[in-house]
């Protein structure tokens, strides 16, 4: 489904992005660890095609299309989905309609018909109960006054109703007390398929109890510096980033 | 009086006005008359301002003063043509205005005379002389403004709109203004004097609209008086060509417990220029001013506002909005005074901008001028960019940039355009703004 190799960023003279190489099958789970300041938000933003990155090197393959030619709305409509770490207020749009806005312009890329109003009212329903989030909630201005845990709450509830392929949380977890916790990973899981892969990208391995990965990889200088199984992430629990950072860090300088 | 003169406008004017006078007929000695010859002497000495004039430092009028108009031109704008300026679900008491002349077999009033009355200028000298003497001119300020001065001098048209005694009109009343540049060059000066009784209540829009290439100069000035207890919401909406300057004063003058509701939403004009005066000279008096611009290309759109705060207890508030693109320009300059007596006032302004190109520039000045202690005020201007961080999140949801631009501008006029509770006129600004920011993003 998608494959990154090579991939290098940089945003104003800083390179953040070192040459990630790694690949992900339908269907499959990957957890992105690693210490604050290592580039996993960039590496999500760039995957969602934020501009503020210039890519020096390096490619992208989804689904056998070039994704680092496409626009950020492109890349949406193909199956890309971003659940950032910061939600962004927009005042003035519900998030109903800026939902029936968004599916409508994916399905036009697609060469879909619009959504009517019952159809669009059935799925909302439908994945509002997923994610157990208020209706009243979701008449509001997007975002505008959410709490944190709301927010990201939110951004599940987007994504169930995009249905997307990919899906890539930012740091969803952050925030969150544990109850809200169990609630987003109930609503993960429940969107878990063959078909419907997954990046988590995460500071704790907290997530990963409820979001069990098939793949964890660490980040650390803008490069995968390891990768395992979920067992990494309950050694990093335990044993934390600086035995990373040194293996790293004397390889460095070496 | 020609239409064609190959001199300044200020000239133009003079001249025109002589010729006036002398069709008179002996009746130059009645008040009214005499006040215009006042409000020509006014202008003779004021003539049209300068940038070096305080008021008039963003918006120069040097290029308008060098042209020539045809302020007699008529216009042969008839029923047929109404479908050019069809406006949908008009409904109410609608007035129309062709080239500054009053039209009343295009017109229709629904409201009971017993409620509504509508009375061109030139019969409402005889008509409501009371009305007249006390009311016209008495304080739109044709001493120190020039165009408010060549407006007293010149106005033949326009109307005097009066609500009675402790009627609510269930109908709005419609202004609709044409400049008919089809043929020529026009100018146009409309004058309309809205008084609104005792608890009375009504709402009022004027809109404004061109239609034809040629140049347009319209200088309007409205008068309203709000006695005790009166209601008033009045929109100003603006639609009119490139080739067009319109000057336009509101003043308003609001009695004990009156409330008054404005909003202002200039979509399109080369160059405007809306100055909204209101004394407030009463107590427990609401004043609410709303207003909204959204110029492109090299439009120029200036708002002038002024609250007068004379006596205690009341309220002002007053939130403009613009949004300005490619190469346009904005003034926002908003005074409020409160005066000695006017204790505990609470008075609030906002100007906020968005500009979307490097090249627009918005120029805001907010001035407090307060004489009593025990008021409240505040006051804020911001002019900002697109927010970036939300058009890359709503296309990170697969809604295309020039959709994320546009829902986030239609979000920020919306705060203004939801304020106008007649619908038509709401929905026909909806459909013009739409129209308008669809030109936004790559
Ligand atoms: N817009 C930006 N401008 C400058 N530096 C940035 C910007 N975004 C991220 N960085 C830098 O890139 C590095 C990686 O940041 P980020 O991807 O947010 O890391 P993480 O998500 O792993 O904590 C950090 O050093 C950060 O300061
Ligand atoms: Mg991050």
């Amino acid at each position: 489904m998608l494959t990154i190799s090579n991939l290098h960023a940089r945003i104003e003279e800083k390179e953040i992005l070192r040459g990630i190489n790694f690949e992900v099958k339908p269907g499959e789970v990957h957890a992105i660890m690693g210490p604050n300041g290592s580039g996993k938000s960039t590496l999500a933003s760039v995957l969602a095609g934020r501009e503020d990155y210039e890519i020096t090197n390096g490619t992208v393959d989804f689904n056998g299309k070039d994704l680092l030619d496409m626009s950020p709305e492109e890349r949406a409509a193909e199956g890309i989905f971003l659940a950032f770490q910061y939600p962004v207020e927009i005042p003035g749009v519900t998030t109903v309609n800026f939902l029936k806005t968004a599916i409508n312009e994916i399905r036009k890329y697609n060469g879909q018909e619009s959504l009517d109003a019952a159809q669009f009212l059935k799925r909302m329903k439908e994945k509002a109960k997923l994610v157990k989030i208020d209706d009243t909630l979701l008449r509001r201005s997007l975002n505008e006054g959410f709490s944190g845990g709301e927010k990201k709450r939110n951004e599940i509830f987007q994504m169930a109703m995009l249905e997307p392929q990919l899906c890539i949380l930012d740091e969803t977890d952050s925030g969150l007390d544990i109850d809200a916790l169990r609630v987003v990973a109930e609503g993960v899981n429940k969107l878990r398929d063959e078909n419907r892969s997954f990046i988590v990208v995460t500071h704790y391995q907290r997530l990963l109890d409820y979001i069990v990965p098939d793949f964890v990889h660490v980040l650390y200088k803008g490069r995968i510096v390891k990768s395992g199984t979920k067992e990494l992430a309950l050694e990093l629990e335990e044993k934390g980033y600086d035995w990373i950072k040194a293996e790293v860090d004397s390889l460095e300088v070496a | 009086m020609s239409s064609i003169h190959n001199t300044d406008l200020k000239s133009q004017l003079i001249a025109d006005f002589q010729t006036l006078q002398l069709q008179l007929n002996g009746k130059s000695l009645l008040p009214i008359n005499q006040l215009r010859s006042e409000a020509m002497n006014n202008f003779e000495k004021l003539g049209f301002p300068t940038i070096r004039h305080e008021e008039w430092k963003y918006s120069n009028v040097s290029a308008l003063a060098k042209q020539n108009f045809n302020f007699q031109a008529g216009s042969d704008f008839s029923n047929k043509d109404l479908k050019e300026i069809h406006l949908p679900h008009l409904k109410g008491n609608v007035l129309y205005f062709i080239n500054g002349v009053f039209h009343a077999e295009l017109s229709h009033i629904e409201s009971p005379g017993d409620y509504l009355k509508v009375v061109p200028f030139a019969e409402a000298q005889e008509q409501m002389p009371e009305v007249i003497d006390q009311y016209f001119a008495r304080y739109a300020d044709y001493k120190n403004d020039a165009f408010t001065a060549l407006n007293t001098a010149m106005a033949k048209d326009g109307v005097v709109v009066h609500i009675a005694d402790n009627k609510t009109l269930e109908e709005p009343v419609i202004l609709r203004f044409i400049g008919d540049t089809r043929k020529e060059d026009v100018g146009s000066q409309v004058r309309n004097l809205i008084v609104v009784g005792k608890n009375a209540e009504v709402k009022i829009a004027e809109a404004y609209r061109t239609i034809g290439d040629n140049k347009y100069f319209i200088n309007t000035v409205t008068e309203f008086v709000l006695f005790e207890d009166a209601r008033a919401d009045y929109y100003k909406v603006q639609n009119e060509s490139d080739k067009t300057h319109h000057i336009g004063t509101t003043q308003v003058y609001q009695k004990d417990r009156s409330y008054f509701y404005a909003a202002t939403v200039t979509v399109n004009g080369g160059f405007v220029r809306n100055n909204l005066n209101i004394v407030l000279d009463g107590e427990h008096i609401e004043s609410h001013m709303y207003g909204l611009y959204v110029p492109t290309g090299k439009q120029h759109i200036d708002n002038h506002t002024l609250v007068d705060h004379r006596k205690p207890n009341c309220q002002s508030n007053e939130l403009y909005k613009g949004i300005l693109m490619d190469k346009s320009t904005g003034v926002f300059n908003g005074k409020i005074f409160v005066q000695q007596d006017a204790q505990k006032t609470n008075a609030y302004q906002n100007c906020r901008n968005v500009v979307t190109t490097d090249e627009a520039t918005m120029n805001t000045k907010p001035q407090l001028e307060i004489w009593a202690d025990d008021v409240k005020c505040s006051h804020g201007t911001t002019t900002g960019k697109l927010n970036d961080e939300a058009i890359f999140y709503m296309q990170s949801r697969g809604i295309p940039k020039k959709e994320a631009i546009r829902l986030q501008l239609l979000a920020f006029a919306e705060d203004v355009v939801s304020q106008i509770k007649i619908d038509s006129i709401k929905e026909y600004l909806e459909g013009l703004i739409v129209d308008k920011l669809g030109s936004l993003g790559k």
